[in-house]
């Protein structure tokens, strides 16, 4: 008889990892919104004491996670997401606008971001969903059903307009493609991006061209008898199509603030006053902090506040700066570890809601880990999400405490499964 | 597979992530560099220059407050250029030149916008410094100076270059530093250290505190004062006696190498060398074809003349091929060769003391002529020869502390080897060496340095002109003892020659009373090139002591170009410097007025009017007295003028080695 407590089955090695990464998240939150005077540190009028208010708050909840009963996610994970759809789409009528976005609840002295949440709610719907035995992924219908889940909030996102959190979202195909859904739904969103990329440097006629003879080249190559040269056909059609379209949506769709985000991480001869600020600013905090790193609370740059919204996105800036390289590789290992802790302990689960529920998990922190930090070293757009665990803000604390612990603790219940 | 989709992306791209962060922050150092100048300005408090006195305490430098202004790029913001230029009296192009040369060095780090404003014109701008945002200004020293002679000794203080800026990085622009002379020399002991702030910034620029609680913030260390070895009243009394002539005087205390007086004529006030008037006096000065730049008591190489019998007499009695009582007769010369001769005033037999006394050519001839027949190879005698000369710190730089210097020339068997390539070469072929012409060149502070040696009786000290520092022991090397290679034994009967100079000799009529005075006269033969052609000038005119005989307190050598002979101008000075040093006052007043009124400079407006002068007495002026070889660098030129080919020279001289 197993013990069936769920303090024995628990994984524990995320837990230390979560607790390590929450702490020196805070510590650099500590650092980068350091005010001239010393106060105590649950100040609530700082923003390093709010994030301290946070951290202990997010204890209680990981225990009421901890000790529901595993079957709830399950069984109400329907009305969650309706929950988290309605909340989404109340944002048009309550909701708050900063930057733009209108993507804040505004409760008191807090702000909430439903965004957050519904990352969980559609997980746990997504879960559900491909977790039916009656659900073939391989057909059509249920592969249509298994996108609509990921692309309705990622509609209603897209709308607030937040592109960051819409791309968490469109992430979660990964989860789809593990479970079965065709891989060209992934080929053909990463040729698309390829494409579009390519078509900003390159003059379309040699794209088209280049994709012709590739195309000419796997059609003789192809030696299978069901090689249909009417699809070859109308993928050319297709790909030339939306090359010369990328002209179009480049001048006519991106907003000139989009358009800024791929013209800095490309194009060398940018303002670093303006548009090109914030990256400079990042690349040059990071890259000071050599091997060891300037010391904590030794950052000048952080002192001096060049980075804006440093707490937030920009927090592992602080890390890169007083830490070092050292600091930065032990954090990235960190993530690291933890993403694929997760995903292995997902491939040993027992239930198939569970594997996919830790699936999303792995594949939401992953991404959320891989948008915010690449972005600050000019590897990708900047697109603002915050760094899991450290960026300072409850909402996103929260969901991610509730989204990791939900799979912690279906995870530890799997001894009662069979 | 599709289960290692997701792990290898992780994996993958957070090895791309470390790979990127391992590039920014190990590899790239502009970052680091770009951090720094965002974040932390640093300000710089200037000390006051060390003052610089006489060895008597006598203050001949001090310093002035100057007001630099600054600017720094990066923060001009709303300037109000119109304004800005009316009150600074500039044009605009002066504006937008020296804001783009401020922005090539540096957007953020200051650069001077406008260099050393008066007091009248920092006022006004102080006024209205508030309304140019990125401009501001820096308090710094000038010097000021509290004599008008010894510019030669002290340099200047100039901005630094960017060749400076590059190679040390403690200089920044704007920042003065010591040029040429003592300024130079003892740059990094006057000048003291200044001190370091560094701020913390925040991203509008604005300081929000001292950076890591001042842990790197350095306080300025002052200056130190000099002492220099000059006597400034010896100094000026020299500088007014050479008055419209050309040429130097060095004086040296033998019984320590303090040197007591550097004086090149022509000289110049050093106030002007000082502020914003500075380059374009020296421009004025760099342009004068008098050379009043051109050090010539230590760059200056001549040839040393009668002087240098001293040195001819000394070898041969240390190598014995003579004793005092050695006689030689002269005829009116020294012939040592078919056609050729020495020409010599004197007549009779000469030994020793009668051959130093009437300056006799004959008689030193033939004694250098013995010392090189030594040897059956000349090339080992004169080998041997060149290192006694050498032993007195002739020929090679002396080692004193000022920034600038000539070797002079002692030829060795190297050098004859080189003109005469087949041999053939024997004493005679040499013979000018005896009487300090032909191939030695000394600098005048070498012949100084030589007859300190001889008052000393065989042994001198590095002459230096830094008599002491505050808390800082002078340099080991200027109270050690060089002694030279003669032994103090033959000195006696030399030093009895010398003094006869005066009592019976070429000098008589300078002898000063209570004094007993060693020297010796020179008149030196020298050349130029005019349109290529040798020409021969006017004799140089030289001469070297020392006083008093029985306890040296001063060595000194003259030399007045084209000065005719030594007891017409180079003696009497050498002579009322003596007694100015020793007696503090003048007997003879009617010499001394005679010297400080009159000036050689018809003669040197020749030099501008070749062919009214030279050209037309060709046939003169041919070589008179020996088949001399040229030397190479006179043979090197062929149209220039003898002034450009000075400047040429010159620049060339310029460097120590």
């Amino acid at each position: 008889m197993k013990n069936q407590s769920v303090k024995s089955n628990v994984d524990w090695i995320s837990i230390l990892i979560y607790a390590l990464l929450v702490c020196m998240g805070w510590m650099n939150i500590y650092s980068a919104s350091l005010p001239l005077e010393q106060t105590s540190l649950l100040d609530l009028n700082e923003i390093y004491g709010k994030q301290l208010l946070f951290i202990l708050l997010s204890i209680p909840l990981i225990l009421i996670v901890l000790n529901l009963n595993a079957k709830i996610f399950e069984k109400f994970s329907s009305l969650f997401y309706i929950v988290g759809i309605v909340l989404l789409m109340g944002l048009f009528v309550f909701g708050s606008t900063i930057k733009g976005q209108t993507n804040w609840y505004k409760i008191g002295g807090f702000t909430f971001q439903p965004s957050e949440v519904v990352k969980i709610s559609c997980s746990l719907l997504l879960a559900k969903f491909l977790s039916d035995t009656q659900v073939l992924i391989n057909k059509q219908k249920f592969q249509y059903i298994g996108l609509s889940i990921i692309f309705v909030p990622v509609f209603f996102i897209l709308m607030q307009p937040d592109a960051g959190s819409a791309m968490i979202f469109l992430s979660l195909i990964f989860v789809l493609n593990r479970e079965g859904l065709p891989s060209w739904y992934l080929w053909t969103g990463f040729v698309a991006i390829v494409l579009f990329l390519s078509a900003l440097f390159v003059k379309p006629v040699f794209i088209i061209l280049f994709a012709l003879i590739f195309l000419i080249v796997h059609f003789i190559l192809n030696t299978k008898i069901t090689r249909n040269p009417i699809i070859y056909g109308l993928l050319f059609i297709a790909i030339s199509g939306f090359t010369y379209s990328v002209d179009f949506i480049w001048e006519n769709i991106l907003e000139p603030h989009q358009k800024d985000r791929i013209n800095v991480l490309f194009n060398e001869n940018v303002d670093m006053k303006n548009e090109g600020y914030n990256l400079n600013q990042s690349m040059i905090t990071i890259g000071s902090g050599g091997m060891y790193g300037k010391g904590y609370l030794q950052g000048t740059q952080t002192k001096g506040n060049f980075v804006p919204e440093q707490h937030t996105d920009y927090i592992f800036t602080t890390v890169g700066e007083e830490w070092g390289f050292i600091g930065s590789a032990i954090v990235i290992l960190l993530f690291v570890t933890l993403i694929l802790r997760i995903l292995h302990l997902a491939e040993n689960q027992k239930t198939k809601f569970s594997r996919v529920y830790g699936y999303c998990t792995a594949t939401i922190i992953f991404t959320h880990f891989f948008v915010n930090i690449t972005m600050l070293i000019k590897l990708f757009p900047t697109i603002g999400v915050p760094l899991p665990f450290f960026s300072y803000g409850g909402s996103s604390l929260w969901s991610f405490t509730l989204l990791l612990f939900i799979f912690l603790k279906l995870d530890a219940n799997k001894v009662n499964e069979w | 597979m599709r289960k290692l989709i997701l792990p290898s992306i992780v994996i993958i791209s957070s090895i791309i992530i470390l790979i990127k962060l391992f590039y920014l922050q190990i590899i790239d150092d502009k970052l680091k560099i770009k951090a720094d100048n965002n974040a932390i300005k640093i300000e710089y408090d200037f000390p006051e220059r060390g003052y610089i006195y006489d060895r008597n305490g006598k203050l001949l430098v001090s310093n002035q407050p100057s007001y630099d202004i600054m600017v720094v790029p990066k923060e001009i913001k709303n300037l109000d250029t119109l304004q800005l230029c009316n009150l600074l009296n500039i044009d605009k192009e002066y504006f937008v030149t020296k804001v783009e040369k401020a922005k090539v060095y540096s957007p953020i780090l200051p650069s001077v916008f406008m260099a050393q404003l008066t007091k009248l014109e920092f006022a006004a701008f102080q006024e209205k410094i508030r309304k140019f945002k990125g401009f501001y200004i820096q308090k710094r020293f000038l010097r000021n100076y509290h004599t008008k002679h010894g510019a030669n000794i002290f340099g200047f203080i100039t901005q630094v270059n960017d060749a400076i800026i590059k190679k040390n990085t403690y200089y920044k622009s704007g920042d003065l530093i010591g040029k040429q002379g003592v300024e130079q020399e003892y740059e990094d002991i006057l000048r003291g250290v200044k001190g370091v702030k560094y701020y913390q910034k925040d991203r509008f620029n604005k300081i929000i505190g001292s950076y890591k609680n001042g842990k790197y913030d350095t306080i300025p260390k002052q200056g130190k004062d000099i002492y220099l070895s000059i006597d400034i009243d010896l100094q000026q009394y020299g500088e007014e006696l050479m008055v419209n002539k050309r040429g130097s005087i060095v004086a040296i205390d033998p019984s320590t190498g303090e040197i007591l007086a550097l004086v090149t004529a022509p000289s110049f006030d050093p106030s002007l060398l000082i502020g914003k008037e500075r380059s374009k006096n020296y421009t004025t000065l760099y342009n004068d074809v008098a050379q009043p730049l051109y050090d010539r008591a230590l760059q200056g190489e001549y040839p040393p003349g009668s002087p240098f019998k001293i040195i001819t007499g000394l070898i041969a009695l240390q190598e014995e091929v003579i004793d005092e009582e050695t006689g030689f007769l002269c005829r009116h010369g020294f012939s040592y060769g078919r056609g050729a001769f020495m020409k010599c005033h004197d007549s009779g037999i000469s030994k020793l003391n009668n051959g130093i006394y009437n300056s006799c050519n004959t008689y030193f001839a033939n004694v250098f002529k013995k010392s090189i027949d030594k040897y059956q190879n000349p090339s080992a005698s004169i080998d041997i020869w060149a290192k006694h000369v050498k032993s007195f710190g002739l020929g090679d730089y002396l080692g004193y502390d000022l920034p600038i210097g000539r070797k002079g020339l002692i030829p060795t068997s190297k050098l004859y080897q080189k003109y005469y390539p087949n041999g053939g070469w024997r004493s005679n072929t040499i013979i000018s060496n005896a009487i300090g012409q032909g191939e030695v060149a000394l600098t005048p502070i070498q012949m100084a340095n030589m007859m300190a040696t001889v008052a000393n009786q065989g042994h001198y000290y590095t002459p230096h002109i830094v008599k002491k520092i505050k808390e800082i022991k002078i340099d080991k090397k200027f109270t050690t003892k060089h002694q030279s290679s003669i032994d103090k034994t033959h000195f006696a009967p030399v030093i009895i020659g010398l003094n006869d100079v005066y009592n019976r000799g070429t000098a008589s009529e300078l002898k000063v009373e209570g004094l007993n005075i060693c020297g010796k006269t020179g008149t030196i033969e020298n050349f130029t090139k005019i349109d290529g052609k040798r020409v021969q000038l006017k004799d140089h005119s030289s001469f070297v002591a020392f006083a008093p005989m029985e306890n040296p307190k001063i060595a000194i050598a003259v030399i007045v170009e084209n000065g005719y002979w030594g007891n017409r101008w180079a003696g009497p000075i050498s002579s009322l410097m003596i007694e100015k040093y020793l007696n503090k006052k003048i007997t003879r007043t009617d010499l001394e007025r005679n010297m400080l009124e009159r000036g050689l400079q018809s003669e040197y407006d020749k030099l501008l009017n070749p062919d009214l002068y030279f050209f037309k007495k060709k046939e003169k002026t041919k070589e008179p007295e020996k088949e001399k070889e040229e030397t190479p660098a006179e043979e090197n030129n062929t149209t220039q003028k003898p002034i450009a080919l000075l400047i040429q020279n010159r620049l060339f001289l310029q460097r120590k080695a």
